[in-house]
């Protein structure tokens, strides 16, 4: 192959390979979307919610991690304070359309969020992720006080009612339809986000903030929206599993959960749009398969294995090493 | 008299919990001018430095920049009004083509920093002014490079069509040649050269032989406040200079100037 000398040549081929690029992601996509359709004739619908939920989760995690380079350790709150927020309204105030439940869990996560972010932000690394702890447990004891929330016990029977008032939530076949529309448009706006003018930014941030803050950017302002972005997206993957699963539950709010979405983050690969879904995915079934056999007692530390494994041995994830095994191998 | 020098600081002083880094320093920047600020190891360039581009704070004294009092604003704030700097280490965003790298900087101007919702492709209108860019210092052919697979004179190449892209007023750079073979620190001297064309720049700089050739006024550190200042021709003839130098400095900064002088 020719290498192109001139400079409009040169654009050229940036601009082609840019567009073979996002032609190959739109098939990946593609392919995706139709395993995504046909897998609830295959598998059991409620155990797919489940894994859309946390797939989604892990998505808003990461976009603060993987592609801000802000690793939170409070994440929790997020997606517990969308679940407690849906789960409430929709308990107490029957008839209200789940739609709008919904909005409104990732509406309080949101705010939360900006919450959080405006008192942690200025910090950096280590001391980031310890003030977000510190923060998501004091979420944490609130939930466990207050009456709403039924504290230790959780939230239970939260009717999943009807969406836009004519479609029964009920059917688990209609659910898990619009937990996958929700979930794919909110990866679709975060596959948007990270390759926006506005990502471009934030990738220049995270690789090197002195110079961004050089060349004129007040990162601070970057960086809170993103927690809030996130925040968000974590709001509504809580939500919608308060509404799936007709609960909100401690558990959520736990500092665990916050840990939980680290290590499906990095299993997954972070900083890649698909890592953290399939992350999610492999989680999830370890844990539920895991449960249902002899080693029950044993989720824990085999998780904990997988996570020390991952650290040392595959840095870059599940699709961050298949990734380069494809660059390396095709070109 | 102020609209002739572009940066002034009036009794700039810099303490670290008791230790005078920076003490007393009156710098007046004339307009067109490469003015370089040299000094043996720990006089406080550095220090100086990021004092003047807000890294750090000053604990008394004023920075005049234009006129205008900026003691009190951000880095960021005054990089958007036209003081740019670079950094000892070259600062390039390394996971990003130099394409990118450049784009960046001037996804600064046009206000879409916080489009999330915008395509990728929305910045592409961009690409022509960053090609020109990359065209200024010799990058052309390396557009659609990972900045870090770039060689280390080619990424402050790149670093500098970086700062240009902001279109400063005053450049601030922070010893541009540090650590670079011969042959990459004739290519710098001539890319300051041309950069400097039309702007003001303010340079930390080690290497004698670069500030010979390219400054038009130096201003000479030690121990925090200003030994002398002039032309190469006053500063390098100073006796003081020499000594500083001789007595304190390094062996290779002592061999510079020797090497400068002898020029």
């Amino acid at each position: 192959m020719n290498q192109p000398q001139n400079t409009a040549d040169i654009h050229k081929v940036i601009v082609e390979q840019q567009a073979a690029q996002d032609r190959k992601k739109l098939i990946l996509n593609g392919v995706l979307l139709l395993f995504l359709l046909a897998a609830p004739f295959v598998f059991y619908p409620v155990f797919l919610m489940k894994i859309l939920c946390f797939a989604l989760f892990a998505v808003a995690f990461n976009l603060l991690f993987g592609f801000t380079g802000l690793l939170s350790f409070g994440h929790a709150a997020f997606l517990a304070s969308g679940g407690y927020t849906t789960g409430y309204l929709l308990s107490n105030f029957s008839g209200l359309p789940t739609e709008l439940g919904i909005l409104a869990g990732t509406l309080a996560a949101t705010i939360l969020g900006l919450g959080f972010a405006l008192l942690s932000i200025r910090r950096q690394g280590i001391y980031f992720a310890m003030v977000t702890l510190a923060l998501a447990q004091l979420v944490f004891f609130f939930f466990v006080q207050s009456e709403f929330t039924g504290g230790e016990d959780g939230m239970h029977g939260i009717p999943r009612g009807q969406l836009f008032g004519l479609i029964n939530l009920e059917d688990n076949m209609n659910m898990y339809y619009f937990v996958l529309a929700v979930f794919i448009a909110c990866y679709v706006l975060v596959q948007r986000i990270v390759s926006s003018p506005y990502g471009q930014v934030l990738k220049a941030i995270k690789q090197n903030e002195p110079r961004a803050v050089s060349l004129g950017y007040n990162v601070d302002r970057y960086k809170v929206l993103a927690f809030v972005i996130s925040a968000a997206l974590a709001g509504v993957a809580g939500s919608m599993k308060s509404v799936v699963f007709q609960l909100a539950s401690l558990n959520d709010a736990h500092w665990h959960m916050s840990g939980e979405v680290i290590l499906m983050t990095l299993v997954g690969g972070m900083g890649t749009l698909l890592g953290p879904v399939v992350g999610a995915t492999f989680v999830v079934n370890i844990e539920y398969h895991l449960s249902q056999g002899p080693l029950r007692d044993w989720v824990d530390p085999i998780l904990g294995g997988v996570f020390v494994i991952t650290v040392l041995a595959f840095r870059s994830g599940i699709v961050g090493e298949i990734q380069k095994f494809v660059r390396k191998n095709m070109g | 008299m102020s609209d002739q020098f572009v940066l002034e600081t009036r009794n700039l002083v810099k303490e670290f919990k008791g230790f005078v880094a920076v003490d007393d320093v009156n710098l007046k920047i004339q307009k067109g001018h490469i003015h370089a600020l040299i000094g043996p190891n720990g006089a406080g360039k550095t220090t100086v430095f990021n004092l003047l581009t807000k890294f750090l704070i000053p604990t008394r004294g004023q920075i005049l920049f234009n006129g205008e009092d900026i003691t009190s604003m951000k880095s960021a704030g005054i990089a958007r009004k036209g003081v740019v700097r670079s950094f000892q280490i070259s600062a390039v965003f390394p996971h990003m083509t130099a394409l990118e790298n450049i784009r960046v900087a001037l996804q600064g101007f046009e206000g879409s920093s916080f489009s999330f919702w915008k395509s990728g492709a929305s910045l592409n209108r961009l690409n022509e002014r960053c090609m020109e860019l990359l065209d200024s210092v010799g990058l052309t052919e390396y557009a659609n490079t990972t900045t870090v697979e770039l060689a280390y004179g080619r990424k402050r190449a790149l670093e500098l069509a970086t700062t240009l892209a902001m279109e400063p007023k005053l450049l601030l750079l922070d010893e541009p040649t540090q650590g670079m073979g011969a042959e990459d620190v004739d290519r710098v001297v001539e890319l300051v050269r041309k950069a400097a064309d039309g702007r003001t720049v303010l340079m930390v700089e080690h290497n004698l032989s670069v500030v010979s050739k390219l400054c038009d006024r130096i201003t000479v550190l030690a121990q925090g406040s200003v030994l002398t200042e002039g032309d190469y021709e006053t500063v390098s003839a100073d006796p003081r200079v020499r000594e500083v130098y001789m007595g304190t400095g390094s062996s290779g900064e002592r061999g510079a100037v020797e090497e400068g002088a002898a020029k």
